[in-house]
């Protein structure tokens, strides 16, 4: 551990690879972590299917790579078919589970993610698959930094997206019902907003959202029928730590996560680098905790 | 009165059973009847289906050259296969099924080590002998079986061509092996650390230094961390081994970060499909093998490596490369018929001493079964990945082609 720390103090240009590593792919989490926030904060069902949705995404841009089209031109048609998903699986489990208590939705959306895995390993199989997006890498201060384009383009396209959904959000019409059912779904329903289909097009613009991502990861990383889960996890680490409904707190949390990772990896060794990140946000908790009781003792 | 009828006849059932099951023999007529439970179906099925044809072209073979000579007569072999499904729980019951019912005495193995883990067990209850090709967890030789025999490579020594390969290139550059620096990243796995422990022995041997020693989690799918650490430290070999997850990570993140270390090693190079995904950028990778059609090995029944890649090939024409997985299912084979002819007998504690005394030389390799059933003899061969195709490199005696490290690119 402390031979590493002096080589970051010893060769900082390392810390650069670091920060640009984790930063980059943190980008691709914020995405997948923002559809999470969605869906929580609007119909307050924590999917645990939310990695496997990414998943999802980049199994479709494998096919399509597989008939010749490049995996970026996949991104439109992934997210619109994860979207025709997340609106089919709306109906047919959320919708019914929306106004139970958090333990039936967790198992609904547990089941829904054992589905997708089995259903993916028996589509395309349980082999490791990647796309190759036929990309170069750029090398900075004579190689000591490298940063693969495809990297430098997922973190441009996830900000696009990001700006992208903060405009919805903000100025169309089913943007504001969204946060209108999100702040009190029964008066947005007296004022004449379909909460019902508001609740589905969240789910299903979640869906589009990891679709997306999932076909960045499919370029990035690897993919796997089971490796859903290590999305999901992250997302809903950086979702607790961020809170919910806050797009730039999502965004930073992923951030940290991302370069976090790499930090700890780096330093402590490949075998605690998601224990840190489940060790931070245990620590999160912790210190909120602290916050809210002072501030109760105030009050009182 | 519906229970009772079902009682009924699962009381039938079972009589019938008992009555069947000692009646059948190992031996019928003028043929041998060896057992497998065996993936067909289920995630190993490939796999599976590898072996197998490696079991019945050496039966075939064996037949056609006039078969086992034991107390003067000739024998035929016949393997009866039951399909484990790919799962270890039914790998036993069959493996059961085929000693209690079928009354086989003579057992081929399972695929993989998990279904071999569960077979062996059982076939130490029964005490009766088995030859496994597709088992090569370290663990499966340290539980004190004797009825258990394996021609394969054990997990350990996957590596280890790779760190006498490092010691080698050491030298040649008037170095010494002790000054060779290693940077290790295994994935957190029973295999995967076997692989390891066998690494670590291997590199302390040579007095080599480990400078990076990280575990990857099972759901890591980055080692950006890892590779940062490596272009700090510049190793003189790295080593992975993390299944086809580990091995398609690596080759990709090594290539898109520049890492040049002047040599890779790393496990499950062929499962992964290196050269299919990555091309060019997979060159200079190095993958051990149990077995290459290229060695220089040679037997009396299928003659060298190569006559029996080519009899393969003839024989199974959809297969366009011979699987490792084939050549060894058929060395187990030719173990049984030299362990029956040295033994001269059926019975099994003969038998179980006669397989414990092999020492033969087969186009697989030399076997040599050591006190805890593994094959002590047969060296793993190291291949590199060079213009996209794998090329034995190591160890030198079976060098089909010349080392590439970076340097010499």
């Amino acid at each position: 551990m402390l031979d590493s720390l002096q080589i970051l103090a010893a060769a900082p240009l390392f810390n650069f690879q670091l920060l640009a590593n984790g930063l980059l792919i943190g980008a691709v989490f914020a995405l997948a972590a923002y559809g999470l926030a969605l869906v929580w904060g609007v119909t307050s069902v924590k999917n645990l299917a939310q990695g496997d949705f990414v998943m999802m995404g980049g199994y479709i841009a494998w096919a399509l790579a597989e008939r010749g089209v490049h995996p970026l031109v996949a991104l439109a048609p992934a997210a619109a078919l994860m979207f025709c998903f997340g609106w089919i699986a709306y109906h047919l489990v959320i919708r019914r589970v929306i106004q139970r208590d958090l333990f039936t939705s967790l198992l609904a959306t547990f089941g829904l993610a054992i589905v997708i895995q089995q259903s993916l390993n028996l589509a395309f199989g349980p082999e490791v698959r990647t796309v190759d997006s036929g990309l170069d890498t750029r090398a900075f201060f004579g190689g000591v930094v490298t940063v693969t384009d495809i990297r430098l383009l997922s973190f441009a396209l996830c900000a696009a997206l990001a700006g992208a959904l903060m405009l919805f959000m903000k100025r169309s019409r089913m943007g504001r019902a969204i946060r209108a059912t999100a702040q009190d779904a029964r008066a947005a329903r007296v004022l004449g907003v379909h909460t019902e289909r508001v609740y589905a097009f969240t789910f299903a613009l979640n869906a589009a959202i990891c679709g997306a991502a999932g076909v960045l990861v499919s370029m990035i990383w690897v993919l796997q029928p089971y490796y859903g889960i290590a999305y999901s996890v992250r997302s809903f680490v950086i979702v607790t730590a961020a809170g919910l409904g806050n797009l730039p707190g999502v965004i930073l949390a992923a951030l940290g996560l991302g370069a976090l990772e790499q930090y700890s990896g780096f330093v402590l060794g490949a075998q605690f680098q998601q224990a840190t990140v489940v060790g931070l946000l245990l620590g999160v908790l912790i210190w909120r905790q602290m916050l809210l009781q002072r501030q109760r003792q105030a009050l009182a | 009165m519906r229970k009772l009828s079902f009682l009924g006849h699962f009381g039938v059932a079972l009589a019938a059973a008992v009555l069947a099951a000692p009646v059948s023999a190992k031996v019928e007529g003028d043929t041998i009847v060896l057992g497998s439970a065996i993936s067909i179906t289920g995630k190993y099925s490939q796999e599976g289906k590898n072996a197998r044809d490696g079991y019945d072209l050496a039966v075939k073979r064996i037949n056609e050259k006039g078969g086992v000579k034991v107390g003067g007569k000739s024998y035929k072999l016949q393997v009866k296969y039951y399909d484990d499904e790919s799962t270890p729980a039914r790998t036993a019951q069959l493996l059961e099924r085929l000693i209690r019912q079928d009354g086989v005495k003579f057992v081929l193995g399972p695929y993989a080590s998990g279904p071999t883990k569960a077979a062996a067990p059982i076939i130490e209850k029964h005490q009766i002998p088995m030859v496994e090709a597709e088992g090569a967890s370290r663990s499966l030789f340290t539980q004190g079986y004797k009825y258990l025999f394996a021609v394969l490579s054990t997990s350990e020594q996957y590596l280890g061509s790779a760190i006498d390969l490092a010691a080698e290139v050491a030298k040649k550059k008037g170095k010494q092996p002790g000054d060779v620096r290693i940077a290790m990243a295994f994935e957190n796995d029973p295999f995967s650390l076997d692989v390891r422990a066998g690494v670590v022995a291997d590199a302390k041997r040579h007095g080599m230094d480990i400078v990076i020693d990280d575990k990857l989690p099972r759901d890591l799918s980055d080692m950006t961390a890892t590779l940062t650490k490596v272009k700090a430290l510049k190793p003189d070999l790295l080593v992975v081994s993390g299944h086809t997850k580990g091995a398609t990570t690596a080759a990709r993140q090594i290539g898109e970060m520049g890492i040049k270390v002047p040599l890779v090693a790393m496990t499950h190079c062929e499962s992964a499909d290196l050269i299919g995904k990555f091309g060019a950028k997979a060159n200079g990778i190095l993958c051990p093998t149990q077995w290459a059609e290229t060695l220089s090995y040679h037997d009396g029944l299928f003659g060298s490596a190569s006559d029996y890649d080519n009899l393969f090939r003839k024989t199974y024409p959809a297969y366009e490369t011979v699987p490792y997985q084939a050549a060894q299912a058929s060395a187990a084979v030719q173990v049984w018929k030299d362990a029956f002819e040295r033994a001269q007998t059926f019975d099994t504690e003969t038998l179980r001493h006669a397989l414990a005394a092999t020492k033969m030389q087969t186009f697989y390799g030399p076997i040599d079964f050591g006190p805890e059933g593994n094959n002590l003899a047969k060296p793993m061969v190291l291949r590199q990945i060079q213009d996209g195709k794998f090329n034995v490199v190591a160890p030198s005696k079976f060098a089909s082609h010349k080392l590439q490290t970076l340097a010499s690119k």
